[in-house]
């Protein structure tokens, strides 16, 4: 059974086609990486995937499981803490308990900041407050843009081991990196350079 | 491992959560919510200043300046509501919640009405005083404002909603919902002039009160499209 399967789709920004023909069929287990320079139109095929916009998008798109998007803005608000943003975070599952949050945050290394407002911390911890969504998480899909920006190589080998388990578990994630992967042959990629229109 | 297939969609609960988050993100940044307050604060100082110390013309003109002041006041209100949410992701978030987007837009907006024209309503006998409005007036021009603020800042949220992506997209806001905003001011200050004159407050008030709960129906829903469409840009 496919989580998401996308075929046919085509990217239009403004009145620019940036992308036409990309089919996707991820299944439990898969790990994708979208490949490709700046501007090829990663982060608008991520978009997409997730529903996040529909204008623009041709093809078809059919979706079958609870997602987890995360972009280049991650919905933290820097006058709260790390607690209250995780535990209000408007796409998070209803019901957490503080406890969960804190061992979350625990788990991504911030133990010790629960009450520092979120604009008082590094860029890359505030990085880490988003991706403790990840922990937090119930979603089989994780749609993930840039994971790796602003984190520490620790951080990087953290979220590498994240994914790992996630994937082994039957979730499924799709990602754009600009660095090497670390997942070698265990992952599919799929080059949006041969959907660039010409 | 299970992958459960839907969250728990309490409505209730995904309202309460999102109100909860923008008011704590309101109560950290206070000087946002003051704002609008103190420019009410200072409008109505610089009035009787302007216009002279005459009591009587204060008196007479005072429901009209009010009303205008709290109109423009709101204006200033609608122009950022969703500008933050916008920037950090949050409208991004919400559109992809379990949740429909008009509960959760509701949430936000009632949180900060509570931080605005709640509080405005509250104070504004203190204001009133100061333009000499006659003592017999002011809950009429607190229950106007009560309602009437309901009326403008719902009616700012789909501007705002709408015009969110775009760059310095105050102009065209203020376009937007100035006509929208007529009527409102029309029935709020009509409403205090009445109770001025020993006149018939309640019809006024009736009238903004069918204003305030069809703009509580429809302006959600209509904030909703119009963030997605936002984010569509």
């Amino acid at each position: 059974m496919a989580l998401i399967s996308a075929r046919g789709v085509s990217i239009e920004r403004g009145d620019r086609r940036l992308l036409e023909g990309v089919g996707l069929v991820v299944e439990p287990g898969h790990l994708w990486q979208l490949l490709g320079p700046n501007g090829v139109g990663k982060s608008s095929l991520l978009r997409a995937l997730a529903g996040v916009t529909t204008l623009g998008v041709g093809g078809e798109i059919v979706r079958e499981t609870r997602m987890l998007y995360l972009g280049h803005a991650a919905a933290i608000k820097r006058a709260l803490n790390p607690v209250d943003n995780l535990l209000y975070h408007p796409a998070s599952d209803a019901g957490l308990a503080r406890e969960t949050v804190e061992e979350a945050l625990a788990r991504v290394n911030l133990a010790g900041y629960e009450a520092v407002s979120v604009g008082a911390l590094s860029a890359g911890q505030q990085r880490r407050v988003g991706l403790a969504r990840l922990v937090l998480s119930q979603a089989q899909l994780w749609i993930l843009d840039e994971p790796f920006t602003a984190l520490d190589t620790a951080g990087c080998q953290w979220l590498e081991a994240l994914i790992r388990e996630h994937v082994s578990a039957g979730g499924a994630v799709i990602f754009t990196s600009h660095q090497a992967s670390p997942f070698g042959a265990s992952q599919q990629q799929l080059d949006l350079m041969r959907h660039v229109v010409a | 491992m299970l992958w459960p297939d839907t969250a728990d969609a309490s409505l209730w609960r995904a309202f309460r959560r999102q109100f909860v988050r923008h008011g704590k993100s309101l109560l950290a940044t206070p000087s946002d919510a003051a704002n609008p307050l103190l420019f009410f604060f200072m409008v109505v100082t610089l009035f009787p200043i302007g216009l002279g110390p005459d009591p009587d013309l204060l008196a007479k003109m005072a429901p009209g300046i009010l009303w205008v002041v709290a109109l423009l006041s709101s204006l200033m209100v609608s122009a950022k509501l969703f500008a933050s949410d916008f920037e950090d992701g949050s409208v991004e978030q919400m559109a992809l919640a379990p949740y429909p987007l008009a509960v959760l837009a509701l949430a936000e907006v009632s949180a900060h009405w509570l931080a605005t024209g709640f509080v405005l309503a509250l104070t504004a006998p203190l204001f009133g005083i100061m333009l000499g409005l006659p003592i017999h007036a002011l809950p009429a021009l607190v229950a106007s404002l009560f309602l009437g603020t309901q009326c403008l800042l719902l009616i700012g949220a789909v501007g705002s909603a709408l015009t969110v992506s775009i760059r310095r997209g105050g102009l065209l806001l203020s376009l937007l919902i100035l006509p929208l905003n007529i009527p409102v001011l029309i029935f709020g200050s009509a409403a205090v002039s009445e109770a001025v004159q020993h006149g018939n407050v309640l019809s006024w008030l009736a009238l903004l009160a069918a204003m305030a709960l069809a703009a509580l129906v429809l302006a959600p829903l209509a904030v909703g499209a119009a963030l997605r469409i936002s984010l569509d840009n």
